[in-house]
């Protein structure tokens, strides 16, 4: 084991200028107007990846870690402390960042391996597996600026992991491209993961970190909230998410109807695919009032799985503490985290009187074989 | 690496290998370090400017020659038929100063406005920033040796012979003029960032150097009686592009006084041309110290500019 990246003690400030005065008459009019407001992004950050490591940095958007992961790549200067490097680095922030639309693809493979600090030597004699990865062959020769957003995007991706890098720096890149492509991008980084390089992996969705990282990193306001293995990482990154929703949610539309929260008899929100599931939502109401309940459960990426109502059946809240209570028979949803949102609407269906976001997120664990978002329970025989 | 089993088995081990280090601030020694490492970003810079610049022309690289012998073709015009400012030989003269006016206006027009241009690189790869201009610098001095060998061709045409003996004080002054238009090159791209005004007032500062350099009219004949009767001489050579200049029209024009092709005069009952003072008539020794002399300083002033750029540069990111 070998450290080839350690950070110490790493801060980063921005100066933001809530007046920008850049043009020199407006300079010259306002020598000193504008307020500059000092913002960190990072504070005092310590870590290292040692090779054969594949760290993931969790945070939601904002928490800094674009803003680290610009650093040790050296496209920003901390304002304080060091980073120190060990081996080439390849960095995949924004892909084609570096390619001239005027120039070919064959020019730009050249001038992208150059920026990324690779000789020209080193560059021609990957090329054809660069070209060979990024399945443009047939368009090496043409202007890059006619090159769709697809083929544009598989061309940076392949001198970048073709460049054959000690450390490989991949910024939420897999979020492009379509999916057989992302799959072929999933691979490469498990080769590189067999071939004993380091992986610094960034991105705000943990699922992706649990499928590829053996260790998570996470930031929270420019904080390093937690460093460990993903795991548990991962579950302080997702208890700090709950913390921060719960403090901008969406209730109290009406100041008399305010919904408390969710509980489960046992208390836990662990649940295995296949089970069912009761939930307690605790109401407090200060009038009578008689409306529809609504909940929804959504996934991760933000797609309902289902919203149901109870119609039929209004519920009726009395001045006071009310408790409504959800049975949800069979949980056919594979392994995840599932938001439950649980909100009270007017008879009409129209006008929501109470709501809240993310009241509850349950978390399914599912050992069965097949894929998606339900299951099915098919039955595959040959007849 | 098609195959990734062959490169599974023999990872090379870094143990060996040196930290790089990534801090608030670089050493100048380190900056200059890193502009020495990715010498090959910058050629591979230089190659893609001039291949763009004429890549959608239909006369392509031909335009590098052919836009400098148009402006000469009207500054001869001009000054020589319509202005009369008698230089005899006047396109040797004034091609002289044109090939070292033109590296610098390139550069310097070019370069200003390169690293907000290319903001959208900057913010997301990492290399040495200066090396954005240097390139605008590196494309222009290839400019500069098209135009020399043109030169060259027209002095064959016309049989003008050069003064050989002062040739080798030209890559002395080369060097002179590479190091402050690439000092003032970065500078510039640096400033433009936080003063967007630049772009544009840069174009007005160099017509007017234009002018305040000797290149359509002659150093000695124009302006140097005036100054040397105030003792303000040295004030013209503040002008590091003035000294440059008239080290490449020594070697090249030759003449230091030339026989007037419109004015004349009457001596002794005869008409007779005025000889103009055209070049001083310093000796060889006078033009080497001088030339390494300034050259020693741009060296410094290239370094000064390093620094003043690795500050400018810390502030990038929330400018651009």
């Amino acid at each position: 084991m070998t450290t080839v990246i350690k950070v110490e003690g790493i801060s980063k400030t921005f100066k933001i200028h809530h007046e920008r005065h850049q043009s020199l008459k407006e300079r010259m009019l306002h020598p000193r107007s504008g307020t500059t407001e000092v913002f960190n992004a990072l504070n005092d950050i310590s870590f290292s990846v040692d090779t054969n490591e594949t760290v993931g940095l969790v945070g939601h958007n904002g928490s800094g870690k674009s803003t680290l992961l610009k650093c040790i790549c050296g496209v920003l200067q901390p304002t304080s402390g060091q980073i120190h490097i060990r081996g080439s680095l390849a960095a995949l922030l924004e892909l084609g960042a570096g390619f001239q639309p005027e120039l070919s693809g064959r020019d730009n493979i050249f001038l992208y391996g150059a920026m990324l600090g690779f000789s020209k030597k080193m560059v021609e004699g990957i090329f054809d597996d660069v070209v060979d990865f990024s399945e443009i062959e047939n368009f090496i020769d043409t202007q890059v600026k006619f090159y769709s957003s697809g083929m544009y995007v598989r061309l940076a991706f392949a001198v970048a992991v073709n460049v054959d890098p000690d450390i490989l720096v991949v910024d939420e890149v897999l979020a492009v491209g379509d999916e057989r492509f992302q799959a072929k991008c999933i691979d490469r980084i498990r080769s590189f993961q067999d071939e004993g390089r380091s992986i610094l992996f960034v991105t705000h969705n943990a699922d992706q970190v649990r499928a590829i990282c053996d260790r998570a990193i996470v930031l929270d306001s420019g904080h390093m909230i937690a460093d460990g293995p993903t795991h548990e990482s991962l579950r302080i990154f997702r208890e700090h998410l709950m913390d921060s929703a719960a403090e901008h949610d969406r209730s109290g539309l009406t100041a008399s109807i305010s919904i408390d929260s969710i509980t489960t008899p046992s208390g836990s929100f662990d649940v295995r695919s296949g089970a069912g599931m009761h939930f307690d939502v605790n109401i407090t109401s200060h009038g009578a009032y008689s409306g529809n309940f609504v909940m929804e459960i959504f996934t991760r990426n933000g797609l309902l799985v289902s919203r149901s109502d109870a119609k039929g059946s209004p519920v009726n809240l009395t001045p006071g503490q009310n408790s409504v209570g959800i049975d949800l028979a069979q949980i056919p949803l594979l392994d995840g985290i599932y938001d439950v949102n649980v909100g009270v609407v007017d008879p009409r269906g129209n006008t929501v009187i109470a709501w809240r976001e993310q009241a509850a997120s349950i978390q399914v664990t599912y050992d069965g074989r097949e894929g998606g978002l339900v299951e099915l329970g098919a039955a595959i025989r040959q007849q | 690496m098609g195959d990734g089993s062959s490169t599974r088995v023999d990872r090379r081990s870094l143990e060996n290998d040196a930290f790089r280090v990534v801090s608030a601030r670089d050493s100048l020694v380190t900056r200059l370090r890193n502009l020495w490492n990715r010498r090959e970003l910058l050629s591979s810079l230089i190659r893609s400017d001039i291949r763009i610049k004429y890549k959608n022309s239909a006369l392509g690289i031909v335009w590098s020659m052919l836009t400098p012998s148009l402006f000469l073709a009207i500054y001869w015009l001009v000054f020589a038929k319509f202005l009369k400012n008698g230089i005899p030989n006047f396109v040797v003269y004034l091609f002289a100063g044109m090939v070292v006016w033109n590296m610098f206006n390139t550069s310097l027009s070019t370069a200003t406005g390169v690293i907000v241009v290319r903001s959208g690189l900057v913010k997301k790869v990492s290399f040495p920033r200066e090396i954005l201009a240097l390139a605008n610098v590196g494309a222009a001095t290839f400019y500069f040796f098209i135009q020399l060998c043109v030169f060259g061709l027209y002095l064959l045409v016309v049989q003008h012979s050069p003064d050989y003996a002062y040739f080798w004080l030209l890559p002395i002054a080369f060097l002179a003029l590479y190091f402050f238009t690439a000092a003032l090159a970065i500078l510039m791209s640096a400033i433009t960032v936080y003063m967007r005004d630049m772009e544009h007032f840069i174009l007005i500062i160099l017509q007017l150097w234009f002018f305040m350099s000797p290149i359509v009219y002659s150093y000695e004949h124009s302006i140097a009686p005036q100054l040397h009767a105030h003792g303000l001489a040295w004030l013209y050579f503040i002008n590091p592009i003035t000294l440059i200049m008239l080290t490449f029209q020594r070697a090249f024009y030759v003449a230091t006084y030339a026989a007037s092709t419109t004015q004349t005069q009457i001596v002794n009952h005869h008409v007779v041309p005025v000889i103009l003072k055209i070049l001083p008539s310093w000796p060889m020794s006078t033009y080497c110290y001088l030339d390494l002399a300034l050259l020693g300083i741009m060296i410094v002033v290239f370094l000064l500019a390093e620094v003043l750029f690795g500050h400018l540069q810390g502030n990038f990111e929330s400018e651009l």
